[in-house]
């Protein structure tokens, strides 16, 4: 075997490909067009402006290279935007995803260094609870009717607390003596079909988010219950469980990220877990096409959006600038991202360049 | 007519104006003078809320001039358009209902000392502006603790405290009663007796007769023609607004079947003593297959909140339902759903539709939502029943995937009978379902109600046009303030009867309040 792709072929195959989305996006009149557009221009300034960011490599039949790192630490943040998808369709928003993530990995952890369950078993019961702390911001939600972002403010805060609760404290390391620690730290550094078993992962749960979204009523629920709560009470939609679901759903979603992280690092970290990622989450559910108003989502739009957010974020790094530094392109990304996305904005542009060319005749 | 031209004091020449694929209007001229008042008429889709909305600056015109007062303007925005003058009162009350009264007539132009807002000047201008329609309200009341009457009129008199030479008035009735539409045109009057011009679109045909001097018919974003209101016979207004031969239409309303004609099936919801506290009743009626009820009442009488408690939106305090003889207690919409009731909202836009889904989504999902989550409809049977109701009803759509928010009033309306005949109801509730819709679906949605009639549905009927309600029901059940005062039967229904039980109930309980 070959221990090293040439990059040009490579990167160009996927420019060929994302222009064959763009196009696609352009022609169905999709939103995920300027996402999509943003992309692929990031991608085309790396292919000559950034030294080695389209190199891979074929080690002991795993692919690496920048380009596979986008996609696996892009994970978090694109696990934690299939939920906030929903969630915000259903013009809600979920704050707490962050926290949720520490939870996961303190409670897999800490069920880990106390030893006797069996894997599978640690990791239902991560998961478990970050279903009933969802349900928990589902209840105040749909049942008393507290304003979403207040709602999930209460567990973004405290959750981080109930993570501290559970390590008593600490960072759980996971040592090598544990059982289980090849499985576990298996989820977060391992390969499957050549790339990182985290980007299947992703890749699964965004099939099944399609599929449930798409292939039952669920999505014209949420769809519906966004666009108009009453109207959609009135013509029988259980608007009530429809949200307890999205927001269910977003914990979890948030739980499978933490699990991934904590196994990623071998550590559960109450405090650094997850932080600010309900941030980027959001970032990219707008980026993605999806109003904050609620109604019509794009889960696919999503994705991208977490992938442009992710590939900066790499770029930046890259480029040599510190992580913070890098947060200011970033900034500048969303905020033109956006605007591309609005009518107005684009309307107004187009105006800018017709004005003079009508004026001639006259 | 050249001795008009000197009292000019809007011409509007040549407009036109495309949206993608539909031009909506066609060089429509429009001409309006002083101190008259000019009735704008058409069916949905006519085009008069393009022109108004190119009056006010809403839209852009693609072509045509627009002068006032000899003028030439060019409104780009509705704040730009009230301040050359062109004031506006949409159909819909477009307030904040959280402020008061006093902002939100003053919204916008408060007045200010050093960038203070001058709060007493404020009131005072309120009080002024409301006193010129005959209103004394509260003015540091919230908005939304008024009747939705009052907001109109409080809508209106922030029209007027801008220095208007010209007020559009766009629906401005739907949802205010008689005597509220009285209170309204004796203001009008008066704004025409200090040389205001006033456009008055309405779709009550008497109201534009009480009150127009003028009439401009558009029909399909071209101008049919421009009369004086005396010498346009009601029955030819009617015609030039559709397009059909006036004897045609005289013709199809003496084919209507007379009220109490059809016998009624077997009883299907039986209510006894159903009431709620500050709402509605008690209320005793039974509602047969195969029967049209009406509620009568003026505005606020209860009729709205009596379909509330029926479809389970509100709870009753007390009293029975019972369907099919089997007492039920109907404590959510999705448990009246299941019971084989449907209910289409007297508010289109807050509780009808869904505005940003398409048209095919709007239809199915009531018959999702009863089928559950996973029982999916296949896209192939939501677009074949989208089809099949588009068709059947008429729906005026580019398409089932347009959303629905792009079609007109009448269509929509449409669209929500759709979304529940699809779930085969055993009783249809309609709160004002021909509220704010054109004349030509007034009646294909009257003729829509006998046709499931004759089917065997039971129909519960509501509204505030009592010829409609005479037309079209089998029984009558008269509310006042909030309370059921009498019932009328088959041929013992006419409008004086139910005005009589209104009015005569009235007069004697006056005293006791």
């Amino acid at each position: 075997m070959f221990a090293e792709l040439s990059a040009p072929p490579f990167a160009l195959a996927l420019l060929v490909v994302l222009a064959g989305l763009l196009v696609a996006a352009r022609l169905a009149r999709s939103t995920v067009f300027w996402p999509l557009a943003a992309l692929a221009l990031l991608l085309a300034f790396n292919l000559f402006a950034t030294r080695g960011f389209f190199s891979l490599e074929w080690k002991e039949g795993h692919l690496f290279g920048p380009a596979i790192d986008v996609l696996k630490n892009g994970s978090y943040v694109m696990l934690l935007s299939l939920g906030m998808t929903l969630v915000i369709a259903t013009s809600g928003v979920d704050l707490s995803v962050g926290a949720v993530m520490a939870i996961s990995g303190a409670v897999a952890a800490g069920l880990i260094e106390r030893g006797g369950l069996p894997l599978p078993a640690v990791l239902a019961a991560a998961l478990g609870v970050c279903v009933l702390v969802g349900l928990w911001n589902g209840v105040l939600v749909a049942v008393f009717r507290v304003q979403p972002l207040v709602a999930t403010l209460v567990l973004m805060v405290a959750g981080r607390g109930v993570a501290m609760l559970i390590t008593e404290g600490r960072r759980i390391t996971i040592q090598r003596s544990y059982a289980g620690y090849d499985a576990f730290v298996y989820i977060g550094n391992g390969f499957l079909f050549y790339v990182p078993l985290a980007v299947t992962i992703v890749a699964v749960m965004l099939l099944l988010t399609a599929l449930l979204t798409r292939k039952t009523a669920l999505g014209l629920f949420i769809e519906a219950v966004g666009d108009n709560d009453t109207a959609s009470r009135y013509a029988g939609v259980n608007a009530r469980a429809v949200k307890l679901a999205a927001y269910t759903f977003s914990a979890f979603c948030a739980g499978v990220a933490g699990l991934i992280y904590a196994s990623n690092i071998r550590t559960a970290d109450p405090s650094k877990a997850g932080l600010y990622l309900e941030l980027d989450a959001i970032m990219a559910v707008v980026i993605g096409g999806t109003a904050l108003t609620g109604g019509r989502f794009r889960l696919i739009g999503s994705v991208v959006g977490a992938l442009l957010i992710q590939t900066l974020t790499t770029t930046m790094l890259m480029h040599g600038l510190s992580s913070d530094q890098a947060l200011v392109p970033k900034a500048v990304v969303v905020v033109a991202v956006c605007l591309l996305q609005s009518r107005v904005f684009r309307e107004r542009v187009a105006r800018l360049f017709r004005r003079p060319a009508r004026r001639q005749p006259a | 007519m050249p001795e008009v031209s000197d009292s000019l004091l809007l011409e509007m020449r040549g407009i036109s104006k495309a949206f993608p694929g539909v031009q909506a209007l066609d060089g429509v001229p429009f001409r309006l003078r002083r101190g008259e008042v000019h009735g704008l008429m058409g069916e949905n889709g006519a085009g008069k809320s393009t022109l108004i909305k190119v009056l006010t600056g809403v839209y852009r015109r693609d072509a045509g001039e627009i002068t006032l007062d000899g003028v030439p303007v060019h409104p780009t925005s509705p704040q730009h358009a009230e301040a050359v003058g062109i004031s506006t009162v949409y159909q819909e009350v477009n307030l904040i209902p959280h402020l008061s009264v006093a902002e939100n007539v003053c919204l916008g132009r408060q007045p200010t000392r050093l960038g203070m807002i001058r709060w007493r000047a404020i009131r005072r201008r309120a009080e002024a502006a409301l006193d010129k329609l005959g209103l004394a309200l509260d003015v540091s009341r919230q908005l939304s603790s008024y009747s939705i009457a009052i907001q109109q009129m409080v809508a209106i008199a922030r029209a007027l405290d801008v220095r208007a030479k010209l007020l559009v008035l766009d629906e401005p009735t739907s949802s205010l009663d008689e005597k509220e539409v009285a209170e309204l045109f004796a203001a009008v009057a008066r704004l025409r007796e200090r040389g205001l011009g006033i456009i008055f679109i309405t779709h009550f045909l008497d109201q534009v007769y009480r009150v127009s001097d003028r009439i401009t018919v558009l029909r399909n974003g071209g101008f049919v023609g421009e009369y004086e209101t005396k010498d346009l016979p009601r029955i030819e207004l009617i015609g030039r607004m559709i397009g059909k031969d006036p004897s045609a239409i005289a013709a199809d309303g003496e084919r209507r079947p007379s009220a109490g004609a059809a016998a009624a099936g077997e009883a299907l919801v039986h209510v006894d003593g159903l009431r709620r506290r500050g709402s509605v009743g008690p209320l005793t009626m039974t509602i047969h297959r195969g029967e049209v009820v009406a509620l009568a009442g003026l505005l606020g009488s209860g009729r709205t909140e009596a379909a509330r408690l029926l479809f389970g939106i509100d709870r009753p305090d007390g009293g029975q339902i019972r369907v099919t003889g089997r007492p039920e207690r109907i404590r959510s919409p999705r448990r009246a759903i299941r019971l084989g009731f449907a209910f289409t909202p007297e508010d289109r836009r807050y509780a009808g539709i869904i505005p940003n889904l398409s048209v095919r989504e709007n239809i199915v999902l009531a018959l999702q939502a009863s089928r559950g989550t996973w029982r999916t409809l296949s896209r192939k049977r939501q677009v074949e029943i989208a089809g099949r109701f588009i068709e059947a009803l008429d729906i005026k759509t580019p398409g089932p995937e347009q959303p629905i928010a792009n079609l007109s009033g009448g269509n929509q309306q449409k669209v929500l009978l759709a979304r529940w005949l699809a779930t085969e109801p055993r009783l249809l509730i309609l709160d004002e379902p021909t509220r704010g819709i054109d004349v030509g679906a007034k009646a294909e949605i009257e003729g829509l109600i006998a046709r499931l009639r004759e089917q065997g549905m039971a129909i519960l009927f509501i509204s505030s046009e009592l010829e409609e309600v005479v037309r079209d029901s089998q029984r009558v059940v008269v509310l006042r303030d909030r309370a059921q005062i009498g019932e009328l039967v088959g041929g013992a229904i006419s409008e004086q009867a139910i005005l009589h039980l209104i009015a005569g109930q009235e007069t004697g309980g006056g005293d006791v309040r």
